[in-house]
């Protein structure tokens, strides 16, 4: 099993605890939006370590480059132009996985092992896996996996999960040139944006505040954004992302019910059979065909 | 082969070959449907050769069921029409699976169960295929917003968790009335089976005789 070091909290598919035995730091990684200029480094720098290139795509008239996340890139640079009380506002968000306290991903996933979280609170897909079903994008509250067209298996950010298991911060952190990304543990990294929240409300900024939605019990990549009253406004981040309850009902306790229901009904067919006895061709319309015939 | 005179003749060739193509793929789509239902069945997709096995034909075998399932849908159809008789019927089956079928209404060809069961497996059906299509992911799912996704989830697995039910329940109600599976094996039952349980069938076959 791949990064053994990085102990295991949950696994999809998976019914019985993990091996759980060791407890690590939770870990998190800051993209604080207010420093951002939009370099994309951190895309570069995503690809580079994880060594994806993604096809040469067409220019769109926009910075957007790719347009989308897809199996790799898995982080993208969003950017926005917004009116806001403050006149016209250049909103830029990296946007990826989230890492989600409570993955959406890895509830809908049917098969065991394809994605886990490790007890860091990173959340991993483990390609080999993965049997390439898509169910995890009908799961992400963020529209974050993609699914290869080249191996039919699905990708997304890895938090670096192979230096953060060696001790390394994540290849965007270590190459962002404004110290927009900062990683560490998730307490450090919540008072260090407290900090900075503080200061953006001392420029002026009244509204700004951490996006850490509590919908998914949190995340383990967290903003710090300057209108954390609108995340709408950075190319759409959800406001108060859940789960959800169809994905709830679908993946919850509806299935187990489901197949106990199952099991009682050929149980009860069985007994059905034991106590009424079969239905058989009672002897008088036996003996009356009978007589029918010989006539 | 020669036809024994005590015999009636109740299901075609065609009609027979066609009912068990639609057996076959219903229980292809639900072993390899059931991989992805629970954890629990997560090992039925050894016998397709895995999980990514299971999940690429899965849907290819639907594609075959909706052929046959179709087939059967044209060809009793018009025989699983409802009548009085047969709501008069369905009203009192609860003295039919106590065992006594003294008061039931006399059924024709088919009794009011059977034919609920085909409009029932039709409507699962129905919401097999929509659902399905949605949900297939290779093909489909991108032209789909993420919502309608998640909610084709749910009705493909209702809709199935429902018709495995309605299945169990016909094999079961196959093997309760004896001498039934002959029917669909080799298309003929005896007089006395068909007088006992579907009398006015059997009237209509002996030309009003009793």
């Amino acid at each position: 099993m791949a990064l053994q070091s990085l102990d295991i909290t949950r696994c999809s598919a998976t019914t019985t605890p993990s091996p759980s035995q060791r407890q690590t730091q939770e870990v998190a990684k800051l993209i604080d939006v207010t420093k951002c200029i939009g370099c994309k480094a951190c895309q570069v720098a995503c690809m580079e370590w994880n060594d994806t290139r993604d096809a040469i795509g067409t220019n769109h008239g926009v910075l957007d480059n790719p347009m989308d996340l897809t199996e790799a890139s898995w982080t993208v640079m969003r950017y926005s132009e917004v009116e806001t009380d403050r006149g016209l506002e250049w909103l830029i968000r990296k946007d990826g996985c989230m890492h989600c306290g409570n993955p959406g991903c890895l509830k809908a996933c049917p098969a065991p092992g394809a994605i886990v979280q490790y007890s860091n609170g990173i959340v991993d897909f483990h390609e080999e896996n993965c049997i390439g079903c898509g169910y995890c994008i009908t799961g992400c509250p963020f529209n974050i996996p993609r699914l290869s067209k080249k191996d039919s298996k699905v990708y997304k950010c890895t938090l670096c999960s192979d230096r953060v298991a060696a001790g390394l911060e994540p290849a965007c952190v270590k190459t962002c040139p404004t110290g927009a990304i900062v990683f560490g543990t998730k307490e450090a990294i919540l008072h260090h944006a407290e900090g900075r929240i503080a200061d953006l409300k001392e420029r002026g900024y009244a509204n700004a505040g951490i996006y850490n939605p509590q919908g998914v019990d949190g995340t383990h990549v967290i903003y710090v954004l300057h209108h954390a009253d609108k995340p709408e406004m950075y190319s759409g981040l959800p406001d108060n992302p859940s789960i959800g309850p169809m994905v709830e009902l679908w993946k919850g306790a509806a299935k187990p019910l489901a197949s106990l229901g199952l099991a009682a009904v050929g149980v009860g067919a069985f007994f059905h059979y034991v106590t009424k006895g079969p239905n058989e061709v009672s002897e008088e319309i036996e003996k009356e065909v009978e007589d029918e015939n010989k006539s | 082969m020669k036809t024994n005179p005590d015999t009636l003749p109740r299901y075609t060739a065609a009609e027979r070959v066609n009912h068990w193509l639609v057996a076959f793929t219903f229980f292809l789509m639900t072993l390899s449907g059931l991989v992805f239902f629970q954890p629990l069945y997560v090992p039925l997709n050894q016998l397709f050769g895995g999980g990514v096995w299971a999940r690429i034909l899965h849907p290819f075998f639907g594609v075959a069921m909706i052929v046959f399932f179709g087939g059967m849908y044209v060809r009793f159809r018009q025989l699983c029409a409802m009548t009085l008789t047969d709501r008069e019927w369905l009203t009192h089956v609860r003295d039919m699976v106590n065992g006594d079928d003294r008061n039931m209404p006399e059924s024709g060809k088919l009794n009011g169960g059977q034919k609920l069961l085909f409009w029932l497996l039709v409507a699962c059906m129905v919401l097999l295929v929509l659902s399905g299509i949605v949900i297939w992911r290779a093909y489909f799912s991108f032209l789909f917003p993420v919502g309608l996704v998640r909610f084709a989830a749910v009705v493909h697995a209702a809709a199935g968790a429902v018709m495995m039910a309605l299945i169990i329940g016909h094999i079961y109600l196959a093997i309760w009335t004896r001498e039934s599976m002959g029917a669909m094996l080799y298309g003929r039952v005896r007089k006395a089976w068909a007088k006992q349980h579907h009398p006015a069938w059997f009237r209509e076959m002996t030309g009003g005789s009793k």
